[in-house]
């Protein structure tokens, strides 16, 4: 008796594509041991010497977010460009005939591998950070609490930058699955994501360095981060990861759209 | 019937490199995606160029300032107390005190007493009153000791040490024809010559006297990415003012004419009995771009290079992915089993590809560049022709490299593009990392004698220009000899 093919089969399948896979595991570990290196390097750098030194920990110690995304968007790309350059493809579409089945158990499987790789990366970071500042002249005689989970603006910024990272794997999958090809890709995705800080800085005039920090998926996004001086930021943390999600969802709509028109 | 048995036309292997040179060429150019991408790398980096993102005062109100005698832009302001000297003449003074007050940056406005580092107040032989004109000075500082500085690059130091009233310093400048030389001393008894300059064209009748000078106070941030500052003042107290000739009436000036930021009145000078007290703001010495500097350098003109240097990687990267997505590659290995060779050819093409347009985009973006940020009214610093020459083909030369390796992208943007990181970690970053090429777009240098945020942001790089580009090639051997060593010992 056959039986047709329903969503939980497709995630099933996902997850063991994704779990076999060569790279996956070494990409996951990626992320959390790039993120907390760099998280734990940049807080062991910075200094607070006095009060109101302009720095706010959260976004010292979640540092390696920066970075940490760029293996996330690694990872995402391969995910479904990986199947195009092995020919894997047809293989899954045959057995899946509901694109946007299997692209939705592809985001479905992604997601829940950046969420828990990104929760142990932040976590780790955050624990850096509370070893390391107070050390460095951020302690609550200058005004710089140490960081808590209990604390919401810092809460904000530990689960908003697993959020960040999380739609970030969404942004690269969509793109990926656009363009197919891995190193377009992977160029795509870092480039959208790198490419508008450095047109940023290049713009002077205030008026339209305001409005790239306010749409670039990168420099809004990561306004989540931000715990102090919320009033003088471009744009408002949960506002600045609404325009990431935005960037996101409009990938993964023009990433499905493209798997049902055209042929593999 | 007969069969004539089809043979190839082409001609029987072995081939050699230039064979396989010609392989790679044909496979580039018949992909007309990577042709198109590389054309739209290269006018990434002219369009940068050309869009107006540095905006500027200059053509309203012009703000190109005073050139020193070598042609370099220069600060020149200062308060100068100051008479005639026809001939030959050594004026001699002791300073007494050297005092200041530095904007109060945090908690309102107004001014603290404080000193910046290189707040000068010494005597003086200069060509003219004018802005820029040929000098030789020796000046007591706020925290480099006593210095002889001459014609606004060079510095010399003399003896180490604050200035009090209980150890003051005695400064003393000859003029013999075109040269100059300073002395210091303790005491006003044991004298030191510190050094010579020579002033090429220094009019028989130049302008001496006492002057005092303060530049702006800066403040960086504990991550050294934000900067606050402003104007400073800085008072000399001078006695014992010894003349070789029959001294004339003294004249004050605020050489530069400036008084912006510094409240009304503070400016000028007062004589007492043998003393002179002196208070000037202004800087003289070479004028440098960032913190301290309003200009910006032709390496604006490339912002481009980055979006140009992701296209081109990505290309390289395809260049050799496709030939496994396609099985390409068993055909390429067949007809050239020497892998080495392959692969050495792949980085040739792709190279000088890349290099070819970012040759020509460097180019239009350098020359029309800096007219766009000039007609923008920016400050533009200028650079020598053979310097602009070195940025173009440096710029080339990263675009090749980054074609042929891809890991160049990240350290370059959080080192200089986002300053995130400390100013520790970027120095390293840029002194070891593939992105240490940018160096090779610095055009600006380093001077001591002048206190300034030299930051990667503002386009002051740890290491040297070329020595930047040779990391990257280091960078570059190690990924193409890594990726010969696996190509050889995989299966296709």
């Amino acid at each position: 008796m056959r039986r047709a093919p329903w969503a939980g089969s497709a995630l099933h399948a996902e997850w063991t594509k994704a779990r076999t896979a060569g790279g996956t595991w070494w990409l996951l570990l990626a992320v959390v041991v790039t993120t907390v290196a760099v998280g734990a390097a940049v807080a062991a750098a910075t200094r607070c010497p006095a009060a109101d030194c302009g720095q706010d920990p959260a976004r010292v110690t979640l540092a390696g977010i920066d970075l940490g995304q760029a293996v996330v968007a690694v990872l995402a790309v391969l995910m479904i460009s990986g199947e195009y350059d092995t020919g894997m493809i047809l293989l899954t579409l045959t057995a899946t005939p509901r694109r946007t089945t299997v692209l939705a158990a592809k985001a479905a499987v992604l997601t829940a591998l950046v969420l828990v790789a990104g929760t142990i990366a932040v976590l780790g970071s955050v624990l850096a950070g509370r070893v390391i500042l107070p050390g460095h002249g951020f302690t609550p005689a200058r005004g710089y609490p140490l960081l808590s989970l209990a604390d919401g603006p810092d809460l904000r910024a530990a689960a908003g930058s697993v959020l960040y990272l999380a739609l970030v794997g969404l942004l690269g999958l969509g793109i990926a699955t656009a363009i197919r090809d891995s190193a377009a890709a992977i160029g795509v995705v870092l480039g959208l994501l790198y490419l508008f800080p450095v047109v940023t800085a290049a713009a002077s005039n205030p008026h339209w360095h305001r409005h790239l920090e306010q749409i670039a998926p990168m420099s809004a996004g990561l306004a989540i981060q931000a715990t102090a001086g919320l009033r003088a930021l471009p744009i408002g943390p949960w506002a600045g990861i609404g325009v990431l999600a935005a960037w996101a969802t409009g990938a993964m709509l023009a990433g499905g759209l493209l798997l049902q028109l055209r042929d593999t | 019937v007969t069969v004539t048995a089809y043979r190839s036309r082409l001609r029987e292997g072995p081939y050699g490199f230039a064979d396989l040179l010609h392989a790679e060429w044909t496979k580039f150019r018949t992909v007309r995606g990577w042709v198109i991408a590389v054309a739209a790398a290269a006018l990434a980096v002219v369009v940068f160029a050309l869009v107006p993102s540095q905006q500027g005062s200059c053509n309203v109100s012009g703000c190109a300032g005073p050139v020193g005698p070598g042609g370099e832009q220069v600060s020149d302001s200062f308060y100068f107390v100051h008479q005639p000297l026809a001939g030959n003449g050594s004026i001699t003074a002791r300073v007494t005190s050297l005092t200041g007050q530095i904007p109060r940056l945090t908690n309102g406005a107004g001014t603290r007493p404080g000193l910046v580092p290189w707040a000068k107040a010494g005597i003086m032989i200069k060509a003219s009153t004018s802005q820029g004109s040929a000098y030789a000075a020796m000046t007591v500082t706020g925290s480099h000791g006593v210095r002889m500085q001459y014609d606004f690059t060079q510095d010399v130091a003399g003896l180490p040490g604050a200035v009090t009233a209980a150890s003051p310093r005695w400064l003393r400048l000859t003029r013999s024809g075109d040269t100059i030389t300073g002395y210091d001393s303790a005491d006003g008894t044991r004298w030191a010559q510190v050094g010579t300059a020579t002033l090429a064209g220094l009019p028989s009748t130049a302008q001496v006297g006492l002057f005092a000078t303060s530049p702006p106070y800066l403040q960086t941030s504990a991550s050294e990415a934000s900067i606050s500052g402003g104007p400073s003042a800085a008072t000399g107290a001078f006695g014992d003012v010894g003349l070789t000739w029959r001294g004339g009436a003294w004249a004050g000036l605020n050489v530069g004419g400036g008084t912006d930021g510094v409240p009304a009145g503070t400016l000028g000078f007062s004589r007492g009995a043998g003393t002179f007290t002196i208070t000037g703001s202004g800087d003289i010495a070479p004028a440098v771009a960032g913190g301290a500097g309003i200009g910006v350098t032709i390496a604006q003109s490339l912002a481009g290079t980055f979006a140009g240097l992701i296209i081109l990687a990505v290309v390289g990267a395809m260049f050799i992915t496709a030939e496994y997505r396609r099985h390409m590659i068993r055909v390429t290995l067949t007809a050239a089993p020497h892998r080495g060779r392959v692969l050495a050819a792949k980085a040739v093409v792709i190279g000088t590809v890349a290099f070819a347009a970012g040759l020509v985009s460097a180019a239009i973006a350098v020359v029309l560049g800096q007219r766009v940020l000039r007609g923008n009214g920016a400050y533009v610093y200028p650079a020598s022709a053979l310097t602009q020459v070195r940025v173009i083909v440096g710029t080339a030369a990263v675009l090749a490299v980054a074609a042929v390796v891809v890991v160049i992208v990240l350290p370059y943007l959080l080192a200089v593009a986002a300053p995130v990181l400390p100013l520790g970690p970027t120095d390293w970053l840029l002194r070891l990392s593939p992105a240490a090429a940018f160096a090779v777009q610095q055009t600006l240098v380093q001077y001591p004698q002048v206190t300034n945020t030299y930051i990667p942001f503002y386009g002051y790089y740890p290491l040297a220009p070329w020595a930047g580009l040779a990391v990257l090639g280091g960078w570059a051997a190690l990924a193409l000899g890594l990726a010969v060593f696996l190509l050889r010992r995989r299966d296709a």
